[in-house]
């Protein structure tokens, strides 16, 4: 990036870092792949994998060393939060909950690298386009949100069976003794059933989705100052730049963590006997 | 042309004022309650604090989300607007 009379340029700088590395190339969006999201969620997630399945494996009951000691504080503090929540079996949630808060939190955390560090090494390569931060695609926190829709219903209906569930959305909020007020009351819970769970991946994918995108966009905007080269407002980025990844650290800790507790939530609660 | 163009720019310049201060004032009007309700029960029962802090954090993320989403929408129409780009490529492709 040149000294340039702003403007135009700072505007296709910000559309540059906006656009996804799609492929195919030039195919519409509903048969096209966002293959830096893909990339960079496999990484980090495989990442988490063999760093934790690492001291997991080698773990001692003498005494642990520093790596091992940050492991089982990671664990403890989330199955603390699940057994919270939760008062049933830990087996499938405690682990759901551990990747998803640090999946989440890695993918996150490639929001305070330099913006233009991995995609210049990306470019390099030969990619077009790269977005290092998949938590910034809506597809990446929809795909997520919707498997844990799915994993609601799975347990909501594994916990009090197919036709359980079914009568508990029936009737449920609105509840009567009544056979014909039952039947009137119906519709209306079957709808107010459909809007949660509408609602629940819709909140929780946009959530998630809006804060690191807007992180995003800030840094690329701080980034954007800094392409002024000779100029008042060079430091002034740099001071940005530094402040900002103070506070999107902060929202990067607590959206992680959110995601990771309203799922836990939200699966508990359809397991709930009413 | 010109003119259509300015219309454009001048309506997404308030459109993202807006969006950014009733979403920043939304945010604070809902962040002072919590903040005010999470002091006045420490101080009523200090021995909460530490689950009271973390529920505050949880909730802190709640009222920023809202706020960030459309700070978000905001700052992309503000810097990247997608109805100005399609209006400067028509405005390129018509015979001068």
């Amino acid at each position: 990036m040149s000294a340039e009379s702003g403007g135009e340029n700072f505007t296709q700088y910000i559309q540059h870092h906006l656009t996804f590395w799609n492929a195919p190339e030039h195919a519409s969006a509903l048969a096209s792949l966002h293959v830096d999201t893909l990339i960079m969620s496999c990484v980090l997630g495989s990442i988490f994998l063999f760093w934790f399945g690492w001291f997991a494996r080698r773990a001692t009951s003498g005494v642990p060393g520093k790596g091992q000691a940050f492991v089982e504080l990671a664990l403890e503090f989330i199955d603390g939060q699940v057994k919270d929540a939760w008062h049933g079996s830990r087996k499938f949630l405690g682990p759901l909950a551990l990747t998803i808060f640090f999946w989440i939190l890695f993918m996150n955390l490639m929001d305070v690298l330099p913006v233009d560090l991995i995609p210049a090494a990306a470019e390099a390569t030969g990619a077009e386009h790269f977005r290092p931060v998949p938590t910034a695609d809506v597809n990446m926190t929809f795909a997520m949100s919707l498997s844990v829709l799915i994993l609601t219903l799975f347990y909501g209906m594994r916990a009090k069976g197919i036709g359980g569930y079914i009568k508990g959305a029936v009737s449920h909020p609105f509840v009567s003794k009544n056979i014909f007020m039952k039947v009137l009351l119906a519709p209306f819970n079957i709808l107010m059933f459909t809007i949660e769970m509408v609602t629940q991946p819709v909140s929780l994918a946009l959530r998630l989705f809006g804060n690191i995108f807007a992180g995003d966009l800030l840094f690329m905007l701080i980034a954007g100052l800094m392409t002024h080269f000779i100029s008042l407002w060079y430091p002034i980025g740099i001071i940005g730049y530094v402040a900002w990844s103070f506070v999107e650290l902060l929202i990067i800790l607590i959206q992680a963590f959110i995601f990771m507790y309203l799922a836990v939530t939200y699966i508990a609660m359809a397991q709930q006997q009413h | 042309m010109e003119q259509l163009i300015a219309l454009i720019q001048a309506n997404t310049a308030i459109a993202a004022g807006l969006m950014i201060g009733l979403g920043a004032l939304g945010a604070c009007i809902g962040m002072g309650v919590m903040g005010s309700k999470y002091l006045e029960s420490m101080a009523r029962q200090p021995e909460l604090s530490p689950m009271l802090t973390g529920r505050m954090f949880l909730l802190v993320g709640l009222i920023d989300a809202d706020f960030f989403i459309s700070l978000a929408i905001a700052m992309f129409f503000a810097f990247a607007n997608p109805l100005l780009t399609s209006a400067l490529t028509h405005a390129a492709a018509l015979p001068h």
